[in-house]
């Protein structure tokens, strides 16, 4: 995976975002505070901008870039864990102009940890983790038994959309759904929405290209 | 004196306990960060961050915050300035905030009130 590819998912998710912000807000209505759809959106907007900027940068600091760039514009609790999450995958990618399978997943799992560091989460607690963490453990399961990247991949969004689905079963305890208690069952967690979305995007990306 | 930092996810809310705050200690170099830039609900890295340098000395600075984002963002800030003299404590908003900023014009310096505005966590009201 090069750079040229890594800048395609970065627009496409953006794209993404944008088309599902009010699907987004709609949920998080629900259970939280109304925001996430309408956060991402300006977040990605605003690294939909920058995206010129880092046509000639490694993938470590197009991660980081997009990362800062959520940090610093999104306003909600997916700023500082998405922002986290791209900044850690950027370290995995420093100074890299491509990407290996084995990079791939490095990048996924120091993501995925940044955001349990940041949001001081698991899995379980109806988060993003529900949806990142299965798709995680299938992508590597894939890898590792010597799948390529899609058809791992495909793998890990088929484990997150089912972690969509779990979060509907299971009582909100972190983020403002927590609040609820068990009133937050029924409805799927927004940030697992919008992380199945991203690993849904990239898997199309890379399907078509 | 310490510096003070209100992180809220409102404008207004942030402003307010600051105008509480200085009711009890006009002096305290207490500042306000809620809200985005626009004046919408959420919190700002950009915000926080200049706050911080504002009301920055080489007393220190502790930024009280509400929830959510406000805690995650205000970490980040905090783990980019990384400097020692600047802390994030875990309070009540306007208790902490109070407690904080009278203390702060009363000259303790930074670890005394960090100290301090922890007590306020299981301060009753009645």
């Amino acid at each position: 995976m090069d750079t040229k590819k890594i800048l395609a998912i970065i627009e496409a998710i953006a794209k993404r975002i944008e088309a599902e912000k009010n699907f987004l807000t709609e949920l998080d209505n629900e259970i939280g505070d109304g925001d996430h759809g309408i956060n991402l959106a300006r977040g990605f907007k605003a690294v939909d901008e920058k995206l010129p900027t880092f046509a000639d940068k490694d993938i470590g600091a197009i991660l980081k870039g997009v990362g800062t760039a959520l940090v610093s514009t999104v306003g909600g609790a997916s700023g500082p864990l998405y922002g986290t999450a791209f900044m850690k995958a950027g370290n995995v990618c420093k100074g890299k102009m491509e990407i290996t399978e084995a990079d791939f997943v490095a990048a996924l799992d120091a993501a995925i940890n940044g955001v349990k560091m940041r949001g001081k989460a698991v899995e379980g607690e109806k988060t993003m983790l529900d949806a990142l963490c299965p798709a995680y453990k299938a992508i590597k399961v894939g890898i590792d038994g010597g799948k390529n990247l899609i058809d791992a991949l495909a793998d890990g969004v088929d484990a997150a959309a089912k972690g969509v689905e779990y979060t509907k079963t299971i009582i909100a305890t972190k983020g403002r759904a927590s609040y609820l208690k068990e009133r937050s069952l029924g409805h799927q967690d927004p940030g697992a929405t919008s992380s199945l979305y991203m690993l849904q995007t990239t898997l199309e990306v890379l399907r078509s290209t | 004196m310490v510096g003070i930092v209100i992180v809220s996810h409102s404008q207004k809310l942030a402003e307010g306990i600051v105008e509480i705050s200085k009711m009890m200690a006009e002096t305290a170099p207490i500042i306000a960060a809620g809200g985005l830039d626009d004046g919408s609900l959420g919190t700002s890295y950009d915000k926080i961050l200049a706050a911080v340098e504002e009301v920055y000395s080489s007393d220190g600075v502790i930024v009280l915050m509400d929830m959510g984002s406000a805690v995650m963002t205000t970490e980040m800030v905090l783990e980019d300035l990384n400097r020692p003299n600047v802390k994030m404590i875990d309070c009540p908003l306007v208790e902490g905030a109070v407690l904080a900023a009278v203390e702060s014009a009363g000259g303790r310096s930074l670890d005394e009130l960090s100290e301090l505005i922890k007590d306020s966590r299981t301060a009753n009201k009645f």
